[in-house]
């Protein structure tokens, strides 16, 4: 066969196609491996949160701080308590000042008083990420740095993550923010690299109250599962279809 | 030294009300300006494909232009991508590990295969043009034509054959490459509008229309950039020929007649286009206030009296209204019509404006507001990437392009 032009740029063309395909994408998996791949974990993380134990201390968020290396000064953070005061006019007055870090340690709210004599009622709802069984996040990240592992908890890689904001864009919960030195995008990952271990997270450790509890969803004799289970629990913003796995007692229909 | 912290956002973003703490307008100018110049690329291409599919030979002289002009623009449609990105570095990975479940994967395939469509185009375009200049320029002696003879005799790739059964063949291609380029170029945009109109947890963004919206809107700003371009272009050739030959020189005449016919006849398609995309957006807005969801609320506040003056003044009124009133009053001349151009222009830099800052106006917990302080004096890299002279930079790129692209294809001369 003589080499034509016509030739010589379709076997180029066909080389070139050839050679985009890495070795890795044909790579066999042991049954092993293919069978790990797939299968459930016996371990599905959640976490449990009493509204009203709460108490607004803030060193739930101030330990967070310290244990995941988030800046201290900066406003993000990756757990934070909110303030609701409703008062008897039907009106919520919310705050959370720097993620109430430092607790609430004024009584104005949002920049102004509010007189003890108007108040209904008034709580404290610590947020977290929900770590969805279906995260938006996951959804839309275009590369693919962040992930749901198999025990549910949503990860970020950091060397990988381009830094686009889609993820921060899709979380309804507002959870996600760009890291002020590592610059990519971050959250709450349940302590993950402590959980392995078999430890409770920095701000279940953190919490003097038993307010926050972490737990397997997956081990029927956890206390905290049980609860779960077996008493009348609610989640945040469910109407999104992100199937979060972060429940809430007493939570109220205040809370946003 | 510690190293200065900047919290990304938060050099912008003025907060109002109750806001979650991680909450900061975290998609600035850059992303306005994202959707902004990918729509003037789709929009270019549309209006040049009208002539070479089908055939609307009032648009031939345009037509070349504007395939010319997309093409100067593709390369600006990444660069606010690119100013935005954290890492930007990163940026490539989209094309290594596309996770297609994300709108923004499909960009990197959606955006390279319109590109090899829009070059390839222009090669058939102009591929005897090559021919004939590698021809022209054979005896020259001078250093700069010889240089110019070896850039066209790459551009020829080897193909030197500019017989009569050659050309046919090229004509036939340029057809079927703009046929196929439309559904790209409309899915390139509309894939822009799908990434905004997907995202659920936003109130305002979320909405089966937003693509049809975006690549409405996208073919109106196109094609009245083109015009704009064209206007300027032939306003300065006739201002040139009028200052060596004279006022009274008949040359003066034929190009303002011919400038005024082109653009004559590209206003109707504007118009139309336009009106399709000013009834979507209403259709958009009357819905969301008829089904009153919970969101409706906070979206009121916002459209109604915080975004009040950029929504339904800037946008609609200054934008939309005006300049349609000013391309239907009959007579319009040269200075009228360039002057709604550049009104349609604003409107539709507003209208992205609104969508992608007044899609964060507002808090996700429904009870606070954000205000977006644009930078303008960078004070750090990030303010400068972001802020107002990032913005310019991606504005003046595509004349840049164009003005260089233009010494080798000659998208202007009259055929």
């Amino acid at each position: 066969m003589s080499l034509t032009r016509r030739n010589l740029l379709k076997k180029t063309l066909a080389g070139t196609a050839a050679a985009s395909i890495p070795l890795s994408a044909l790579k066999f998996l042991s049954s092993a491996e293919a069978k790990e791949a797939v299968e459930t974990s016996k371990t599905r993380y959640a976490f449990l949160v009493d509204t009203n134990k709460c108490v607004g201390c803030g060193f739930c968020v101030k330990a967070c701080k310290h244990e995941n290396e988030i800046p201290y000064d900066s406003p993000v953070t990756r757990t934070w308590v909110e303030r609701y005061v409703i008062t008897k006019d039907g009106e919520s007055h919310i705050d959370s000042p720097k993620g109430a870090r430092d607790g609430f340690t004024s009584e104005e709210i949002a920049h102004h008083e509010v007189n003890p004599e108007d108040i209904d009622k008034a709580f404290f709802v610590p947020k977290l990420c929900n770590q969805c069984d279906t995260p938006a996040c996951v959804q839309v990240c275009p590369v693919g740095a962040t992930y749901k592992t198999k025990d549910g908890v949503v990860l970020i890689d950091r060397s990988w993550c381009v830094g686009c904001g889609y993820c921060i864009m899709a979380c309804p919960y507002g959870v996600r923010f760009f890291h002020p030195i590592h610059k990519v995008a971050d959250k709450c990952t349940f302590c993950y690299h402590r959980l392995v271990k078999g430890m409770d997270t920095a701000c279940v450790d953190a919490c003097a109250f038993g307010a926050r509890q972490v737990c397997d969803l997956r081990n029927p004799d956890d206390p905290t599962t049980k609860i779960i289970l077996t008493e009348r629990v609610a989640v945040l913003k469910d109407e999104y279809g992100t199937k979060p796995h972060v429940f809430y007692i007493g939570l109220d229909r205040n809370v946003r | 030294m510690t190293e200065q912290i900047i919290t990304h956002g938060a050099d912008w973003t003025i907060k109002h009300l109750f806001v979650y703490p991680n909450e900061f307008i975290y998609w600035g100018l850059t992303i306005v300006m994202y959707p902004y110049m990918t729509g003037l690329v789709a929009g270019a291409f549309v209006l040049s494909s009208l002539y070479h599919v089908f055939g609307q030979d009032d648009l031939k002289d345009i037509a070349k232009f504007s395939l010319v002009f997309s093409l100067a623009l593709l390369p600006v449609a990444m660069m606010p991508l690119m100013l935005h990105l954290q890492q930007p570095l990163r940026g490539i990975n989209v094309m290594f590990t596309p996770h297609f479940t994300s709108a923004i994967a499909a960009f990197g395939i959606v955006f390279s295969t319109y590109s090899m469509i829009v070059l390839s185009e222009i090669w058939f375009v102009y591929r005897k043009y090559f021919v004939e200049q590698v021809h022209a320029l054979k005896d020259t002696t001078s250093a700069v034509l010889k240089m110019k003879r070896m850039v066209y005799m790459v551009l020829t790739l080897g193909a030197f054959d500019v017989g009569d059964q050659a050309v046919a063949k090229d004509k036939k291609a340029v057809t079927i490459l703009a046929a196929i380029g439309i559904p790209v170029a409309c899915f390139l945009h509309g894939y822009a509008g799908f990434i905004f109109g997907s995202v659920k947890a936003n109130a305002l963004w979320m909405s089966p229309l937003m693509p049809v919206i975006f690549i409405m809107s996208a073919v109106v700003s196109g094609i009245a950039l083109c015009m704009l371009t064209y206007i300027v272009i032939m306003e300065w050739k006739k201002f040139t020929t009028t200052m060596a030959r004279g006022r009274g020189d008949e040359s003066v005449q034929i190009i303002a007649g011919v400038e005024l016919d082109v653009i004559k006849k590209t206003t109707k398609y504007l118009i139309g286009f336009l009106l399709a995309a000013i009834t979507l957006e209403l259709l958009d807005i009357i819905f969301r206030g008829y089904t009153a969801m919970k969101s409706w609320d906070i979206l009121r506040e916002v459209m109604y009296t915080e975004d009040f003056f950029k929504i339904f003044i800037l946008q609609y009124g200054v934008g939309n209204v005006l300049p349609f009133l000013m391309l239907m009053i009959p007579g319009a001349k040269i200075k009228r019509t360039a002057i709604a151009l550049a009104l349609i222009l604003f409107g539709v830099f507003m209208m992205r404006w609104n969508v992608v800052i007044g899609g964060q106006a507002f808090s996700l917990s429904f009870a606070g507001f954000m205000h977006y302080d644009v930078p303008f004096i960078p004070h750090h890299l990030e303010l400068y990437r972001e802020g107002i002279l990032g913005a310019l930079t991606v504005a003046a790129t595509p004349f840049v392009i164009f003005y260089v692209i233009n010494k080798f294809i000659p998208s202007l001369k009259k055929a």
